[in-house]
């Protein structure tokens, strides 16, 4: 018996998956439940367990091929042994035997041709199209055929592999580096981003010589006492939910035309890996203290930089905080992270001359920029938002409780 | 060199192998005082005389069956079957004594006989004179079954199947005999048994085939070279045993193969071309191993139009090589 593994469904707003890798080679034997394959999706890193025990008679999905939730990946043949002649060969074989044996007798009457595709509409491949195709990492359905019925043949691949040997027809000393799962599905997100969301841009400056004084006050006894770091980012967090209970009109997404308002408040922090981006999710973000988000933080951030990031600690987010602030930047536009409606960016804090009353102090500032969906937002909601934000970071003073 | 046709190359293969072993001795109909029905011994009975060149009586079992015996008594007969056809009535001596003989004498006697015959159609021959008759042969262990296609490979294939310690079912397609013209050398020289040749070079399409269609193939290949489809032509010469690694060589490279055999479709060495293919190099295939044969139909039709619809031609193989590169 075959058993088919697909694209498992990772998340909601999941819909392909990137093969990273195959953690076992076709023919070889492997249990239920085992990995079997590692997928990037624009979330996490997964490892698909195979669905029954047997040997994997057929890989389907080559390793940078980006796959539909849902497509066909792999057969598992439960009943054969390890290097046993499979199913899907088989399958193969008689197909080809039959047309065989169709085109030989209609030669000596009159000319019939193979149909290039199954029943099922999806193409049809020569074992040889698919050999040279998982050899040279092509995805077929990018390949134009010249075949009969638009069938891949061989040469087609060998064509599309020769023209992207010669694509990168580089000046002297330029390199193409290669392009990661992670890297395409950022690439391609930003883009989808970038082109439909007609994005708006603000900023606001905050005087946050509190917060400071009492980050500074309180860290040395919180690494002590809690064992992790009291970094400013759950200070920043807990002033956006805040503003966000106030202003759940931000806590929204746009999908489909329809502005759906989010019940629960999910907080996505970007966090830089030289993998590439990824946005790791405090969940429930409101209902947590200062210091309870510094400890979930330290566990999201030590994940993501880790690349262990899990399935639940990536998806759900309502809103993203970008803390830019860490490079030292002082104003960001981000790019919306969809379907959220917008992104914070916490710029970096500087001390400066500011001029309260008819005097002049040493304060400590920082600007937040806000980067939203204008179909979902309009500026009058955002700069109210701000402006929450912006009285709760204020408000920060040595005697708030990081409990 | 000289130019000769198939017919002379097969006469002076027959001529140079009496010449130089007087262990080789001829038995047919009408061999001797008439030269034989195509005249492949013409001059040879004046040559060698009676007691090598021996004209039987209408009786192919007893051709087949003295063959056998004068083998085992240190000759090398080479007998000459008037058609192919006839092989039929002398096939009890051919598969059950001539082809177990080295079986059931532990590897001690050999049987060296050459069951010579002409065979196929397109000469307007009917049902007893056009048969294919290779297919029958291919399944019996023991025997070897040569089909030259050209005046080379017939002298060279001949002069080595006289030579052969075992018994050699020999097949001359007798539309070759007088159409095919070609260079053979001066002297001796021998083509391996078991050997196929690339008789055409190229790249996107393999035709594996054999005797008269090696030149149907040939002239297929040219016309659909005009075309941009650039066809590979393998002679299997030899068509028991295969030429294993010649064949899978060639479809290894192009990724297509067509068989192209004169014999009916069912049972023949299309079948065990393709299993080969099939089999061995299942991952390098970019179409379906194909065949084209005549249909599976009694007997070559007498009448012109039907024999036109039996055989294979030009046209045909054209056709087909077509759907397969369009594949």
């Amino acid at each position: 018996m075959t058993t088919t593994l697909t694209m498992p469904e990772v998340a909601e707003t999941v819909v392909e998956g990137t093969i990273a890798r195959w953690l076992k080679n076709e023919g070889e034997r492997v249990e239920e439940y085992e990995p079997l394959v590692e997928v990037v999706t624009d979330k996490v890193n997964i490892e698909v367990p195979s669905p029954a025990s047997g040997v994997l008679s057929k890989i389907l999905a080559s390793v940078d091929e980006i796959v539909p939730i849902g497509a066909e990946l792999a057969y598992i043949e439960e009943a054969a042994e390890a290097g046993a002649v499979v199913t899907a060969v088989r399958e193969v074989a008689e197909a080809a035997g039959t047309r065989a044996a169709e085109t030989a007798v209609s030669a000596s009457t009159t000319t019939g041709g193979p149909s290039p595709a199954g029943d099922g509409g999806a193409p049809r491949l020569s074992p040889l199209v698919r050999r040279l195709a998982a050899e040279h990492g092509v995805d077929v359905t990018k390949v134009a055929g010249t075949g009969i019925g638009g069938r891949v043949r061989k040469q087609d691949i060998l064509d599309f592999v020769a023209a992207q040997e010669t694509a990168p027809a580089t000046v002297s000393g330029d390199v193409e580096a290669p392009l990661s799962a992670v890297r395409a599905t950022i690439a391609r997100r930003m883009v989808l981003s970038s082109q439909e969301v007609p994005h708006a841009w603000t900023t606001m400056e905050v005087d946050v010589t509190g917060l400071v004084a009492l980050r500074e006050g309180a860290r040395a006894h919180f690494l002590q006492t809690e064992g992790v770091n009291l970094t400013y980012l759950p200070f920043f967090i807990k002033a956006v939910v805040g503003a966000l209970k106030e202003h759940p009109e931000l806590n929204a997404s746009w999908a489909d035309g329809k502005i759906t308002r989010k019940k629960e408040i999910n907080i996505g922090i970007a966090v830089d890996r030289s993998e590439g981006l990824i946005v790791p999710v405090v969940r429930h973000a409101d209902e947590k203290s200062v210091a309870g988000l510094a400890k979930e933080l330290y566990g999201l951030i030590e994940r993501a930089r880790e690349n262990k990031s899990t399935l639940d600690d990536v998806q759900g987010g309502t809103f993203t905080v970008n803390n830019t602030g860490a490079f030292g930047a002082i104003l960001s536009m981000p790019i919306v992270n969809q379907p959220q409606a917008a992104i914070l960016a916490t710029e970096a804090i500087v001390k400066r001359a500011v001029v309260i009353g008819d005097g002049i102090a040493v304060r400590s500032m920082m600007n937040i920029s806000i980067s939203f969906d204008h179909r979902v937002l309009d500026g009058g909601q955002v700069g109210r938002f701000m402006q929450a934000v912006k009285r709760a970071l204020e408000s920060y003073s040595q005697e708030t409780l990081v409990y | 060199m000289a130019e000769i046709n198939v017919l002379q190359a097969v006469h002076d293969a027959l001529e140079e192998e009496m010449a130089r072993d007087e262990r080789v001795i001829l038995l047919g109909e009408d061999i001797g005082v008439m030269g034989g029905v195509f005249h492949t011994t013409d001059g040879l009975l004046e040559k060698f005389g009676e007691a090598r060149v021996i004209d039987t009586p209408l009786a192919e079992a007893a051709i087949s069956g003295v063959a056998v015996g004068a083998s085992m008594n240190g000759l090398r007969p080479v007998a000459e079957f008037q058609f192919a056809d006839f092989l039929y009535s002398a096939v009890d001596q051919i598969i059950s004594e001539a082809a177990k003989m080295r079986y059931r004498t532990n590897g001690v006697q050999g049987c060296p006989v050459v069951f010579r015959a002409p065979y196929g159609g397109g000469s307007h021959g009917g049902p007893y004179h056009s048969q294919n008759v290779e297919g029958l042969f291919l399944g019996v262990p023991g025997l070897k079954v040569v089909t030259p296609a050209t005046p080379y490979d017939a002298k060279g294939l001949l002069k080595a199947a006289i030579r052969d310690e075992d018994p050699v079912i020999f097949l001359e397609h007798k539309k070759t005999y007088r159409l095919i013209k070609g260079e053979v050398p001066d002297g001796d020289y021998l083509v391996r048994i078991g050997e196929a040749e690339v008789k055409r070079p190229g790249k996107h399409l393999t035709v594996v085939t054999y005797g008269l269609m090696v030149h149907y193939c040939l002239e297929a290949a040219e016309i659909v070279a005009g075309e941009g489809i650039d066809v590979e032509v393998v002679d299997l010469r030899t068509i028991k045993p295969l030429d294993e690694e010649t064949v899978l060589g060639s479809v290894k490279k192009t990724s297509k193969a067509l068989i192209v055999y004169e014999d009916n479709l069912t049972g023949g060495a299309g079948a065990e071309v393709a299993a080969l293919i099939g089999q061995h190099i299942f991952e390098d295939l970019d179409g379906p191993v194909t065949r084209l044969a005549s249909p599976d139909i009694p007997s070559m039709p007498f009448a012109t139009p039907m024999e036109e619809f039996a055989m294979l031609d030009t046209p045909k193989i054209v056709t087909a090589i077509r759907d397969l590169a369009a594949y």
